[in-house]
């Protein structure tokens, strides 16, 4: 199991869209809006080989930062959090491997899914798909969201740190 | 996107996320709220010290829950720059470069289209990485739907079908000849499609069309990466093989001078549509080539394998299919227009005006349902065959339709396929006169 604490896990669990901060080859940030997904442990996230430079971001440097922000994306919660991370990409095969890996939590989110996935013929690059794997490391939280306080600043356990 | 534009829609954000690249080496990000004019960001300073020393990323980002299904309305917007204390202690933001996009303003599957080269440099790259091929799949059944365009069939077998049915009608109907003319009309049409998309894809008009729909902008199987340009050109020379052995197949069954003459033009029709040397379609001359292809030529095709010859009644009946199928191209060029002109690819469409691109499809389609009239009125064909002004409606609809949507290829889509079911109903109301009238004849 995870070490986030309950508050961030819910957030986790319910946010439609995060945003993900990765670091460009020339070192400075980049951030992308995405569904964040979250199994219990790590935070997964996938990508369209269409919209892959992120990929080849996150492949020149794996250290990531999600933020968790939005009152409306994240339907009402109003915590805010920030979890820093080292993400890997998972792609053996980007034409399938996801489904297995990320499709059940991805439907629970966004149910439309499926009517897309049935007119895969219509969009068959956008189901060609990277999943990003993020283990968190650190963890800003903000209850009720409010940033002009200090976040309460959590560390991975040792265990997980190593 | 410009500066001034980004600076614009950032302002339309309730918060925003800004991020950095913190002294551990890792991405930290903090929202906060903000207040942007045509300047810059005044960003509320947060508990959590944003730098000034550093390139930072200002992000607002949208999207409108949906219950049941996800979420729509997705925009954000993307300033990247550099931070300085103000004199009130907030943070004043300096952007250099403004990123973004808002499915409003570019529907999700333009932007998918646009990012194709983005896909398939990623899949080059992954491949060079792994030293194996990883390219884009679909089923088998799905890649050959689309390669082909198979459902474009039923602009084979309204004239087919017909034709067989005046044949029958005149008292020559054998059911294996009938069914081996349909199978390698099928075949030529589906070679057409399949010679098409290559053309296509070498003149370049895959790559310069962002709004292709279910309806017009090809296969775009190579363009994909799902099928290699080698693949396409062995499937279209298999399927013209095909065709052919078909037709000399019949032509041995039913010797006829008529039916080698129409196979031979057909084929060259069929070609030139985008083949040089004639390449019709890049000349404006498309709706005829696909008029004569998919309406005498068929239509007097499958006549003639039933009878060995040619007449006049079929020839009549084919025009009302002919511009019925004309226009269907005609009408699916509109959202193509310029990305055909982008490839030189100088259709009807894109040398006329709308108001005149409009007008012409109102006065064929009235020609079209006039010629109907006019076969009854004149004794060519058999008063059943009314019975395909029903679909006068639909012609309606497609015109007011072209009207109003003429500027969005997505809202057109809806129209392309009334205009599809246009062809394919009057051509099955003929189909059911002509059984009609047939039933007539052999019951007395």
């Amino acid at each position: 199991m995870g070490w986030l604490s309950g508050p961030v896990e819910a957030l986790l669990h319910t946010a439609l869209v995060s945003e993900l901060t990765v670091i460009r080859a020339d070192g400075r940030p980049i951030t992308h809006p995405l569904i964040p997904l979250y199994d219990g442990d790590r935070i997964l996230m996938h990508s369209s080989t269409l919209f892959s430079k992120k990929l080849e971001h996150i492949k020149a440097n794996p250290r990531v930062a999600v933020s968790l922000s939005d009152p409306v994306g994240n339907k009402g919660l109003t915590d805010r959090a920030t979890i820093q991370g080292d993400a890997r990409v998972i792609e053996d095969d980007p034409h399938r491997q996801w489904e297995k890996l990320i499709l059940q939590l991805w439907r629970a989110k966004e149910p439309a899914i499926d009517d897309f996935l049935k007119a895969r013929v219509a969009l068959p690059l956008f189901f060609e798909r990277s999943v990003i794997e993020i283990t968190p490391r650190r963890c800003l939280f903000w209850p009720n969201g409010d940033t002009s306080e200090p976040p309460l600043v959590t560390n991975a356990p040792a265990e997980v740190a190593a | 996107m410009k500066l001034r534009e980004g600076l614009e829609r950032i302002a339309t954000f309730p918060h925003v996320v800004v991020s950095w690249v913190d002294d551990a080496g890792y991405p930290l990000s903090v929202a906060t709220s903000f207040g942007a004019d045509a300047d810059g960001v005044l960003l509320d300073a947060p508990a959590l010290p944003i730098p000034t020393d550093r390139e930072l990323v200002v992000v607002g980002s949208h999207i409108h829950p949906q219950p049941g299904i996800g979420y729509d309305e997705r925009r954000y917007v993307s300033l990247w720059g550099r931070a300085a204390t103000a004199d009130d202690g907030r943070l004043a933001f300096t952007p250099n470069r403004a990123w973004g996009w808002d499915e409003q303003v570019m529907p999700f599957f333009e932007y998918s289209e646009r990012s194709v080269p983005q896909s398939r440099r990623y899949l080059e790259r992954l491949s060079a990485e792994r030293g194996m091929l990883v390219k884009p799949r679909l089923a088998f059944g799905w890649l050959a739907l689309r390669t082909t365009r198979l459902p474009f069939l039923t602009a084979t077998f309204v004239p087919v079908l017909l034709g067989l049915a005046i044949a029958a009608r005149h008292g020559a109907f054998d059911i294996w000849t009938a069914l081996l003319t349909l199978i390698g009309a099928s075949l030529a049409h589906l070679a057409i499609n399949v010679t098409n998309d290559i053309f296509d894809e070498l003149s370049g008009a895959d790559a310069a069309n962002p709004n292709p729909t279910q309806f017009s902008g090809g296969s775009r199987v190579v363009y994909y990466g799902l099928v290699s340009m080698r693949q396409l050109a062995t499937l279209a020379g298999g399927l013209y093989a095909a065709a052919i052995i078909i037709g000399l197949i019949l032509l041995a069954m039913r010797p006829s001078m008529a039916l080698l003459l129409i196979g031979i033009a057909g084929m060259l029709v069929g070609y030139s549509y985008t083949g040089p040397p004639l390449k019709l379609v890049y000349r404006g001359l498309g709706e005829i080539a696909v008029a004569i292809g998919f309406g005498p030529i068929m239509l007097l095709g499958a006549y003639a394998v039933q009878t060995g010859r040619v007449a006049v009644e079929p020839f009549v009946a084919s025009l009302p299919v002919a511009i019925l199928i004309a226009l269907i191209l005609y009408v699916n060029e509109i959202p193509d227009r310029r990305s055909d002109a982008a490839a030189s690819k100088r259709t009807l469409v894109v040398r006329l005006a709308p108001r005149t691109v409009t007008r012409i499809y109102l006065v064929a389609a009235v020609l079209a349902f006039a010629l109907i009239v006019l076969g009854v009125v004149t004794g060519i064909t058999p008063w059943p065959t009314l019975i395909a002004l029903a679909a006068v409606p639909l012609a309606m609809r497609v015109h007011t339709g072209i009207q109003q949507h003429y500027n969005s290829p997505y809202a057109l889509m809806a129209v392309m396929g009334t205009n599809v079911k246009l062809h394919l109903y009057v051509g099955l109301l003929l189909l059911v006169g002509y059984l009609a009238a047939l039933a007539v004849t052999l019951l007395r």
